[in-house]
Protein backbone atom coordinates (compact mmCIF):
# COMPACT_ATOMS: atom_id res chain seq x y z
CA UNK A 1 0.00 0.00 0.00
CA UNK A 2 1.63 3.20 -1.06
CA UNK A 3 0.00 7.53 0.38
CA UNK A 4 -1.65 8.63 -2.64
CA UNK A 5 -2.82 12.05 -2.25
CA UNK A 6 -3.70 11.54 1.02
CA UNK A 7 -5.54 8.01 0.21
CA UNK A 8 -3.79 4.58 1.21
CA UNK A 9 -3.67 2.31 -1.73
CA UNK A 10 -2.52 -0.43 -3.68
CA UNK A 11 -0.02 -0.69 -6.01
CA UNK A 12 -0.99 -4.09 -7.34
CA UNK A 13 -3.42 -7.17 -5.40
CA UNK A 14 -1.06 -9.71 -7.28
CA UNK A 15 0.63 -8.76 -10.09
CA UNK A 16 0.72 -5.83 -12.14
CA UNK A 17 1.09 -7.53 -15.25
CA UNK A 18 -1.79 -10.29 -14.21
CA UNK A 19 -3.63 -7.25 -13.34
CA UNK A 20 -2.89 -5.53 -17.15
CA UNK A 21 -3.73 -8.59 -19.00
CA UNK A 22 -6.74 -9.59 -16.88
CA UNK A 23 -8.29 -5.93 -18.26
CA UNK A 24 -7.66 -6.32 -21.82
CA UNK A 25 -9.10 -9.74 -21.79
CA UNK A 26 -11.57 -10.57 -19.36
CA UNK A 27 -12.00 -7.40 -16.86
CA UNK A 28 -10.83 -5.86 -13.05
CA UNK A 29 -11.77 -3.29 -10.91
CA UNK A 30 -10.96 -0.60 -9.62
CA UNK A 31 -11.41 1.50 -6.33
CA UNK A 32 -10.80 4.92 -7.60
CA UNK A 33 -12.57 6.48 -5.18
CA UNK A 34 -9.63 8.83 -4.20
CA UNK A 35 -11.09 10.58 -7.23
CA UNK A 36 -12.69 13.92 -6.24
CA UNK A 37 -16.24 14.38 -6.91
CA UNK A 38 -18.13 17.75 -7.07
CA UNK A 39 -21.39 18.14 -7.99
CA UNK A 40 -23.24 21.46 -8.81
CA UNK A 41 -26.44 23.24 -9.03
CA UNK A 42 -27.93 26.48 -9.62
CA UNK A 43 -29.27 28.56 -12.32
CA UNK A 44 -26.00 29.55 -13.47
CA UNK A 45 -23.99 26.74 -13.33
CA UNK A 46 -23.25 26.00 -17.01
CA UNK A 47 -22.14 29.60 -17.83
CA UNK A 48 -19.85 29.22 -15.25
CA UNK A 49 -18.39 26.05 -16.11
CA UNK A 50 -18.43 27.35 -19.62
CA UNK A 51 -15.74 29.95 -18.26
CA UNK A 52 -13.57 27.27 -16.40
CA UNK A 53 -13.05 24.51 -18.85
CA UNK A 54 -11.23 24.52 -22.50
CA UNK A 55 -14.26 22.40 -23.98
CA UNK A 56 -17.94 23.81 -24.13
CA UNK A 57 -20.28 23.20 -21.13
CA UNK A 58 -23.15 24.88 -22.52
CA UNK A 59 -24.31 22.48 -24.96
CA UNK A 60 -23.95 19.92 -23.34
CA UNK A 61 -27.11 17.86 -23.45
CA UNK A 62 -28.34 15.69 -20.04
CA UNK A 63 -26.50 12.49 -19.60
CA UNK A 64 -23.49 13.36 -21.37
CA UNK A 65 -20.07 13.79 -19.91
CA UNK A 66 -16.87 15.61 -21.38
CA UNK A 67 -12.72 14.98 -21.01
CA UNK A 68 -12.00 18.63 -20.44
CA UNK A 69 -8.76 20.92 -19.01
CA UNK A 70 -8.94 23.74 -16.32
CA UNK A 71 -6.17 26.25 -17.45
CA UNK A 72 -4.97 29.32 -15.54
CA UNK A 73 -4.83 32.64 -17.64
CA UNK A 74 -1.79 31.61 -18.90
CA UNK A 75 -2.85 28.54 -20.70
CA UNK A 76 -1.41 26.23 -17.85
CA UNK A 77 -3.18 22.74 -16.82
CA UNK A 78 -4.46 22.98 -13.99
CA UNK A 79 -6.26 19.66 -13.99
CA UNK A 80 -7.89 16.99 -16.50
CA UNK A 81 -11.37 16.55 -15.36
CA UNK A 82 -14.41 14.61 -16.93
CA UNK A 83 -17.58 16.97 -16.66
CA UNK A 84 -21.56 15.31 -16.60
CA UNK A 85 -24.48 17.02 -17.19
CA UNK A 86 -26.47 15.17 -14.91
CA UNK A 87 -30.19 14.38 -16.07
CA UNK A 88 -32.76 16.74 -14.04
CA UNK A 89 -32.50 14.46 -10.88
CA UNK A 90 -33.33 16.66 -8.18
CA UNK A 91 -31.98 20.31 -8.52
CA UNK A 92 -28.02 19.44 -9.52
CA UNK A 93 -27.34 19.80 -13.29
CA UNK A 94 -23.52 18.95 -13.70
CA UNK A 95 -21.06 17.10 -11.78
CA UNK A 96 -17.12 17.29 -12.29
CA UNK A 97 -14.52 14.25 -11.35
CA UNK A 98 -10.61 15.48 -10.80
CA UNK A 99 -7.09 14.06 -9.78
CA UNK A 100 -6.95 13.44 -6.13
CA UNK A 101 -3.76 15.21 -6.19
CA UNK A 102 -5.48 18.52 -7.49
CA UNK A 103 -8.88 18.40 -5.48
CA UNK A 104 -8.22 21.18 -3.06
CA UNK A 105 -6.36 23.28 -5.62
CA UNK A 106 -9.62 23.06 -8.05
CA UNK A 107 -12.39 23.39 -5.20
CA UNK A 108 -10.35 26.68 -4.61
CA UNK A 109 -10.26 27.56 -7.59
CA UNK A 110 -13.85 27.46 -8.50
CA UNK A 111 -14.47 29.16 -5.58
CA UNK A 112 -11.93 32.38 -6.04
CA UNK A 113 -13.66 32.35 -9.57
CA UNK A 114 -17.69 32.05 -8.06
CA UNK A 115 -19.59 35.25 -7.22
CA UNK A 116 -22.70 35.47 -5.81
CA UNK A 117 -24.16 36.69 -9.14
CA UNK A 118 -23.18 33.62 -10.47
CA UNK A 119 -26.10 31.68 -8.97
CA UNK A 120 -23.69 28.55 -8.62
CA UNK A 121 -23.66 25.98 -5.74
CA UNK A 122 -20.62 23.66 -5.11
CA UNK A 123 -20.65 20.63 -3.25
CA UNK A 124 -17.45 18.37 -2.63
CA UNK A 125 -18.91 14.76 -2.46
CA UNK A 126 -16.03 13.02 -2.53
CA UNK A 127 -15.63 11.72 1.10
CA UNK A 128 -19.79 10.95 0.73
CA UNK A 129 -19.60 8.86 -2.26
CA UNK A 130 -17.05 5.84 -3.12
CA UNK A 131 -15.84 5.01 -6.74
CA UNK A 132 -15.63 1.69 -8.68
CA UNK A 133 -14.36 1.15 -12.43
CA UNK A 134 -14.93 -1.78 -14.14
CA UNK A 135 -12.73 -2.41 -17.25
CA UNK A 136 -12.40 -4.92 -20.00
CA UNK A 137 -14.28 -6.62 -22.23
CA UNK A 138 -16.16 -8.14 -19.80
CA UNK A 139 -16.68 -5.61 -17.27
CA UNK A 140 -20.16 -4.50 -18.52
CA UNK A 141 -22.15 -7.72 -18.36
CA UNK A 142 -20.29 -8.99 -15.07
CA UNK A 143 -21.66 -5.11 -13.45
CA UNK A 144 -25.18 -4.68 -15.69
CA UNK A 145 -26.94 -7.91 -12.91
CA UNK A 146 -26.31 -4.93 -9.91
CA UNK A 147 -27.32 -1.99 -11.91
CA UNK A 148 -31.27 -1.10 -13.07
CA UNK A 149 -30.30 0.75 -16.40
CA UNK A 150 -29.31 -1.34 -19.59
CA UNK A 151 -25.41 -0.13 -19.58
CA UNK A 152 -24.47 -1.48 -22.90
CA UNK A 153 -27.26 0.62 -24.20
CA UNK A 154 -25.36 4.04 -23.25
CA UNK A 155 -22.80 5.52 -25.56
CA UNK A 156 -19.37 6.16 -24.72
CA UNK A 157 -19.01 8.59 -22.60
CA UNK A 158 -22.40 9.17 -21.21
CA UNK A 159 -23.97 8.59 -17.69
CA UNK A 160 -27.03 7.86 -15.88
CA UNK A 161 -28.41 7.61 -12.19
CA UNK A 162 -29.52 4.52 -11.59
CA UNK A 163 -30.24 2.14 -8.74
CA UNK A 164 -26.72 0.07 -7.86
CA UNK A 165 -27.95 -2.76 -5.71
CA UNK A 166 -30.02 -1.55 -3.18
CA UNK A 167 -28.59 2.10 -3.63
CA UNK A 168 -29.06 5.03 -5.87
CA UNK A 169 -25.98 6.15 -7.87
CA UNK A 170 -24.81 6.61 -11.03
CA UNK A 171 -23.40 4.22 -14.10
CA UNK A 172 -20.97 5.81 -16.81
CA UNK A 173 -19.39 4.61 -19.70
CA UNK A 174 -16.15 5.92 -18.69
CA UNK A 175 -12.52 4.81 -17.90
CA UNK A 176 -8.70 5.46 -17.86
CA UNK A 177 -7.63 1.94 -19.18
CA UNK A 178 -8.43 2.34 -23.16
CA UNK A 179 -10.67 -0.60 -22.68
CA UNK A 180 -14.94 -0.73 -22.44
CA UNK A 181 -16.11 -0.86 -19.10
CA UNK A 182 -18.44 1.43 -16.71
CA UNK A 183 -17.70 3.33 -13.73
CA UNK A 184 -20.01 3.03 -10.93
CA UNK A 185 -20.59 6.21 -8.21
CA UNK A 186 -22.01 5.47 -5.05
CA UNK A 187 -22.69 6.16 -1.72
CA UNK A 188 -19.68 5.12 0.63
CA UNK A 189 -21.30 3.30 3.07
CA UNK A 190 -22.48 0.73 0.16
CA UNK A 191 -19.17 0.44 -1.62
CA UNK A 192 -17.72 -2.69 0.18
CA UNK A 193 -20.68 -4.84 -0.61
CA UNK A 194 -20.80 -3.71 -4.17
CA UNK A 195 -17.49 -4.36 -4.92
CA UNK A 196 -17.59 -7.84 -2.98
CA UNK A 197 -20.99 -8.66 -5.02
CA UNK A 198 -19.06 -7.17 -8.70
CA UNK A 199 -16.01 -9.76 -7.64
CA UNK A 200 -18.29 -12.65 -6.82
CA UNK A 201 -20.25 -12.13 -10.11
CA UNK A 202 -17.61 -11.54 -11.94
CA UNK A 203 -15.49 -14.80 -10.60
CA UNK A 204 -16.60 -17.28 -13.21
CA UNK A 205 -15.53 -14.37 -16.21
CA UNK A 206 -11.92 -14.29 -14.64
CA UNK A 207 -12.64 -10.94 -12.69
CA UNK A 208 -9.49 -9.66 -11.14
CA UNK A 209 -9.21 -6.54 -8.49
CA UNK A 210 -6.37 -4.20 -9.97
CA UNK A 211 -4.45 -1.30 -8.18
CA UNK A 212 -2.34 2.02 -9.18
CA UNK A 213 0.38 -0.07 -11.15
CA UNK A 214 -1.80 -1.53 -13.45
CA UNK A 215 -3.86 1.44 -13.70
CA UNK A 216 -0.19 3.14 -14.96
CA UNK A 217 0.55 0.85 -17.69
CA UNK A 218 -2.87 0.65 -18.94
CA UNK A 219 -3.29 4.60 -19.26
CA UNK A 220 0.06 4.30 -20.61
CA UNK A 221 -0.64 1.80 -23.33
CA UNK A 222 -3.90 3.99 -24.14
CA UNK A 223 -1.89 7.27 -24.41
CA UNK A 224 -3.71 8.87 -21.89
CA UNK A 225 -1.83 11.50 -20.07
CA UNK A 226 -1.45 12.05 -15.96
CA UNK A 227 -1.64 15.31 -14.17
CA UNK A 228 1.85 15.26 -12.42
CA UNK A 229 3.68 13.67 -15.20
CA UNK A 230 2.28 14.91 -18.52
CA UNK A 231 0.25 17.51 -17.05
CA UNK A 232 1.29 20.18 -15.49
CA UNK A 233 0.60 24.33 -14.96
CA UNK A 234 3.92 25.12 -16.84
CA UNK A 235 2.51 22.71 -19.78
CA UNK A 236 -0.40 23.83 -22.09
CA UNK A 237 -2.92 21.58 -23.59
CA UNK A 238 -1.95 22.20 -27.54
CA UNK A 239 1.63 21.12 -26.91
CA UNK A 240 0.15 18.08 -24.64
CA UNK A 241 -1.85 16.70 -27.95
CA UNK A 242 -4.97 17.76 -26.38
CA UNK A 243 -6.16 20.03 -29.16
CA UNK A 244 -9.62 17.88 -29.18
CA UNK A 245 -10.35 19.08 -25.46
CA UNK A 246 -9.97 22.89 -26.44
CA UNK A 247 -12.75 24.34 -27.61
CA UNK A 248 -11.78 27.81 -29.06
CA UNK A 249 -14.17 29.03 -31.26
CA UNK A 250 -17.07 31.59 -30.41
CA UNK A 251 -16.49 30.99 -26.82
CA UNK A 252 -14.02 32.74 -23.73
CA UNK A 253 -12.86 31.07 -20.95
CA UNK A 254 -9.92 31.24 -18.63
CA UNK A 255 -6.42 30.51 -20.40
CA UNK A 256 -8.10 31.04 -24.20
CA UNK A 257 -6.30 34.23 -24.85
CA UNK A 258 -2.90 32.80 -23.92
CA UNK A 259 -3.55 29.59 -25.75
CA UNK A 260 -4.72 31.74 -29.24
CA UNK A 261 -1.28 32.93 -29.20
CA UNK A 262 0.44 29.42 -28.02
CA UNK A 263 -1.22 28.03 -31.07
CA UNK A 264 1.60 29.16 -33.44
CA UNK A 265 4.05 28.34 -30.50
CA UNK A 266 7.09 26.23 -32.04
CA UNK A 267 9.51 26.60 -29.63
CA UNK A 268 7.04 24.55 -26.62
CA UNK A 269 8.35 20.55 -26.34
CA UNK A 270 5.50 18.55 -27.40
CA UNK A 271 4.61 15.06 -25.78
CA UNK A 272 5.32 11.80 -27.91
CA UNK A 273 5.15 8.30 -27.57
CA UNK A 274 8.58 6.53 -27.56
CA UNK A 275 8.88 2.42 -28.42
CA UNK A 276 12.53 1.29 -26.95
CA UNK A 277 14.17 -1.63 -28.98
CA UNK A 278 15.99 -3.07 -25.47
CA UNK A 279 14.33 -4.17 -22.66
CA UNK A 280 15.52 -1.67 -20.27
CA UNK A 281 12.87 1.02 -18.96
CA UNK A 282 13.02 4.94 -19.51
CA UNK A 283 11.43 5.69 -16.52
CA UNK A 284 10.18 9.55 -15.39
CA UNK A 285 12.90 12.39 -15.77
CA UNK A 286 15.32 10.35 -17.99
CA UNK A 287 17.08 12.33 -20.58
CA UNK A 288 16.63 12.21 -24.53
CA UNK A 289 18.90 12.74 -27.01
CA UNK A 290 20.10 13.23 -30.83
CA UNK A 291 23.80 12.96 -31.03
CA UNK A 292 24.42 14.82 -28.08
CA UNK A 293 22.43 16.83 -27.52
CA UNK A 294 19.49 17.18 -24.73
CA UNK A 295 16.01 17.20 -26.45
CA UNK A 296 14.36 16.42 -23.88
CA UNK A 297 12.71 13.90 -21.11
CA UNK A 298 10.37 11.33 -20.36
CA UNK A 299 7.56 12.21 -18.40
CA UNK A 300 6.00 8.55 -17.73
CA UNK A 301 7.98 5.27 -18.78
CA UNK A 302 6.91 1.19 -18.14
CA UNK A 303 6.92 -1.86 -19.76
CA UNK A 304 3.96 -2.60 -21.88
CA UNK A 305 2.65 -6.07 -21.20
CA UNK A 306 0.78 -5.83 -24.74
CA UNK A 307 3.79 -4.85 -26.59
CA UNK A 308 5.87 -6.84 -24.90
CA UNK A 309 8.58 -3.65 -25.00
CA UNK A 310 9.38 -0.48 -22.90
CA UNK A 311 7.36 2.51 -23.87
CA UNK A 312 7.34 6.14 -22.59
CA UNK A 313 5.76 9.39 -22.75
CA UNK A 314 8.27 12.20 -23.25
CA UNK A 315 8.11 15.99 -24.09
CA UNK A 316 10.86 16.61 -26.92
CA UNK A 317 11.87 19.63 -29.19
CA UNK A 318 9.21 20.01 -31.70
CA UNK A 319 11.83 19.38 -34.39
CA UNK A 320 12.55 15.70 -33.15
CA UNK A 321 9.06 14.88 -32.57
CA UNK A 322 7.49 13.75 -35.87
CA UNK A 323 7.00 9.84 -35.85
CA UNK A 324 9.85 7.61 -37.31
CA UNK A 325 12.29 10.10 -35.55
CA UNK A 326 15.31 7.65 -33.97
CA UNK A 327 16.34 9.44 -30.71
CA UNK A 328 18.21 8.47 -27.83
CA UNK A 329 17.40 7.92 -24.12
CA UNK A 330 19.89 7.83 -21.43
CA UNK A 331 19.03 5.11 -18.89
CA UNK A 332 21.36 5.50 -15.91
CA UNK A 333 24.27 6.41 -17.60
CA UNK A 334 23.85 4.17 -20.66
CA UNK A 335 22.39 5.23 -24.15
CA UNK A 336 19.38 2.94 -25.61
CA UNK A 337 17.63 3.48 -28.51
CA UNK A 338 14.11 4.68 -29.38
CA UNK A 339 11.78 5.89 -32.06
CA UNK A 340 8.72 8.46 -32.24
CA UNK A 341 5.70 6.32 -32.81
CA UNK A 342 2.04 7.19 -32.74
CA UNK A 343 -0.06 7.66 -29.55
CA UNK A 344 -2.09 5.69 -28.19
CA UNK A 345 0.12 2.38 -28.45
CA UNK A 346 -2.90 0.63 -27.79
CA UNK A 347 -6.12 0.85 -29.19
CA UNK A 348 -8.88 -2.12 -28.80
CA UNK A 349 -10.63 -3.42 -32.12
CA UNK A 350 -14.17 -2.00 -31.78
CA UNK B 1 19.46 -24.02 -1.87
CA UNK B 2 17.70 -24.04 1.70
CA UNK B 3 17.63 -20.32 2.45
CA UNK B 4 18.89 -21.64 6.24
CA UNK B 5 22.50 -22.22 4.76
CA UNK B 6 22.58 -19.02 3.19
CA UNK B 7 24.16 -15.18 4.37
CA UNK B 8 22.14 -12.35 3.23
CA UNK B 9 22.63 -8.48 2.62
CA UNK B 10 20.67 -5.49 3.84
CA UNK B 11 20.31 -5.31 -0.02
CA UNK B 12 18.73 -8.56 -0.29
CA UNK B 13 21.39 -10.45 -1.83
CA UNK B 14 22.30 -13.53 -0.44
CA UNK B 15 25.55 -15.49 -0.75
CA UNK B 16 26.34 -19.05 -0.21
CA UNK B 17 30.19 -19.80 0.34
CA UNK B 18 32.04 -23.27 -0.73
CA UNK B 19 35.47 -24.45 -1.01
CA UNK B 20 37.25 -25.60 -4.13
CA UNK B 21 40.77 -26.59 -4.38
CA UNK B 22 41.55 -23.77 -1.46
CA UNK B 23 39.87 -20.97 -2.60
CA UNK B 24 36.22 -19.85 -1.59
CA UNK B 25 33.99 -19.32 -3.77
CA UNK B 26 30.53 -17.38 -3.14
CA UNK B 27 27.33 -18.01 -5.21
CA UNK B 28 25.71 -14.65 -4.96
CA UNK B 29 21.76 -14.22 -5.97
CA UNK B 30 18.61 -12.60 -4.75
CA UNK B 31 15.91 -13.37 -2.16
CA UNK B 32 12.39 -14.41 -2.31
CA UNK B 33 11.70 -11.13 -0.98
CA UNK B 34 13.21 -9.09 -3.31
CA UNK B 35 11.69 -10.58 -6.01
CA UNK B 36 8.20 -10.54 -4.60
CA UNK B 37 8.70 -7.29 -3.71
CA UNK B 38 9.90 -6.07 -7.39
CA UNK B 39 7.48 -8.88 -9.39
CA UNK B 40 6.75 -8.68 -13.36
CA UNK B 41 10.10 -9.01 -13.71
CA UNK B 42 11.21 -7.42 -17.35
CA UNK B 43 14.98 -7.35 -17.25
CA UNK B 44 18.20 -8.63 -15.68
CA UNK B 45 21.55 -7.57 -16.38
CA UNK B 46 24.73 -9.50 -14.94
CA UNK B 47 28.44 -8.46 -15.02
CA UNK B 48 30.99 -10.11 -17.63
CA UNK B 49 33.11 -13.49 -16.16
CA UNK B 50 36.37 -11.63 -14.99
CA UNK B 51 34.99 -8.72 -13.42
CA UNK B 52 37.66 -7.55 -10.66
CA UNK B 53 34.59 -6.71 -7.54
CA UNK B 54 34.83 -4.95 -4.30
CA UNK B 55 32.41 -5.37 -1.51
CA UNK B 56 29.70 -2.87 -2.16
CA UNK B 57 30.10 -2.68 -6.01
CA UNK B 58 27.32 -2.90 -8.12
CA UNK B 59 27.33 -6.55 -10.15
CA UNK B 60 24.16 -5.71 -11.91
CA UNK B 61 20.53 -4.77 -12.29
CA UNK B 62 17.42 -6.16 -12.09
CA UNK B 63 14.05 -4.60 -13.37
CA UNK B 64 10.33 -5.41 -12.88
CA UNK B 65 7.75 -3.29 -14.10
CA UNK B 66 7.42 -1.27 -11.17
CA UNK B 67 10.88 -0.37 -10.66
CA UNK B 68 14.42 -0.53 -11.00
CA UNK B 69 17.08 -2.30 -8.36
CA UNK B 70 21.01 -2.06 -8.49
CA UNK B 71 22.28 -5.55 -7.15
CA UNK B 72 25.45 -5.38 -4.80
CA UNK B 73 28.42 -7.65 -4.57
CA UNK B 74 28.81 -8.49 -0.29
CA UNK B 75 32.85 -9.36 -0.61
CA UNK B 76 35.52 -8.84 -2.95
CA UNK B 77 36.70 -11.14 -5.52
CA UNK B 78 36.55 -12.03 -9.05
CA UNK B 79 33.34 -13.35 -11.07
CA UNK B 80 34.45 -16.61 -12.56
CA UNK B 81 30.86 -17.58 -13.50
CA UNK B 82 27.65 -16.37 -14.70
CA UNK B 83 24.09 -17.59 -14.64
CA UNK B 84 24.12 -16.81 -18.53
CA UNK B 85 20.64 -18.42 -19.20
CA UNK B 86 18.89 -16.22 -16.36
CA UNK B 87 18.70 -13.52 -18.17
CA UNK B 88 16.58 -15.26 -21.07
CA UNK B 89 14.56 -17.32 -17.66
CA UNK B 90 13.24 -14.78 -15.56
CA UNK B 91 10.07 -16.50 -14.44
CA UNK B 92 13.27 -19.38 -12.99
CA UNK B 93 14.01 -16.54 -10.85
CA UNK B 94 10.96 -15.44 -9.90
CA UNK B 95 10.13 -19.29 -8.99
CA UNK B 96 13.44 -20.31 -7.57
CA UNK B 97 15.55 -17.59 -6.39
CA UNK B 98 17.87 -19.50 -4.26
CA UNK B 99 18.45 -22.47 -6.94
CA UNK B 100 18.19 -21.74 -10.80
CA UNK B 101 18.03 -18.28 -10.15
CA UNK B 102 21.58 -18.09 -8.66
CA UNK B 103 23.19 -14.80 -10.30
CA UNK B 104 27.11 -15.02 -10.02
CA UNK B 105 29.90 -16.90 -8.62
CA UNK B 106 32.77 -15.14 -6.92
CA UNK B 107 36.16 -16.09 -6.38
CA UNK B 108 36.28 -14.83 -2.60
CA UNK B 109 39.71 -12.19 -2.45
CA UNK B 110 38.84 -10.80 0.56
CA UNK B 111 36.24 -12.23 3.21
CA UNK B 112 35.94 -9.67 5.69
CA UNK B 113 32.71 -8.40 4.33
CA UNK B 114 31.08 -12.12 5.27
CA UNK B 115 31.28 -11.08 8.61
CA UNK B 116 28.28 -8.21 7.75
CA UNK B 117 26.12 -10.49 6.23
CA UNK B 118 23.38 -11.68 8.21
CA UNK B 119 21.68 -14.98 9.04
CA UNK B 120 18.67 -16.37 7.63
CA UNK B 121 16.24 -15.62 10.21
CA UNK B 122 18.05 -12.26 11.15
CA UNK B 123 17.62 -11.43 7.14
CA UNK B 124 13.70 -12.29 7.64
CA UNK B 125 13.57 -9.98 10.95
CA UNK B 126 14.65 -6.85 8.63
CA UNK B 127 11.95 -8.07 5.92
CA UNK B 128 9.18 -8.10 8.36
CA UNK B 129 10.38 -4.72 9.43
CA UNK B 130 10.60 -3.15 5.87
Amino acid sequence: MVDFAGWSMPIQYESIVEEHIATRTAATLFDVSHMGRFRFKGSGVAAFLDRLLTRRVLDMTPGRIRYSLITNEKGGILDDVLVYRLEQEGEYSHAMVVNASNREKIADWISAHLTDADDVVMEDRTVETAMIAAQGPKAIQIVQPLVATDIASLDYYTGTTTSIASSQGMVSRTGYTGEDGCELILPADNALSIWQAVIEAGRMHGIKAAGLGARDTLRLEAGMPLYGHELSDEINPLQAGLRFAVNLKDRDFIGRTALLKLQSDRNLPKRVGLKLSGRRVAREGYSILTDDDVVGDVSSGTFSPTLDCPIAMAYVRQDVADVGTSLQIDIRGRLESATVVKLPFYARKS
Amino acid sequence: MNPADLLFSETHEWVHVTEDAGAKIATIGISDFAVKELSDLVFLELPEVGKQLSAGDEFGEVESVKSVSSMYCPIDGEVIETNGGLPESLDSLGEDPFGAGWMIKVRISDETGLARLMDHAAYQKQCSED
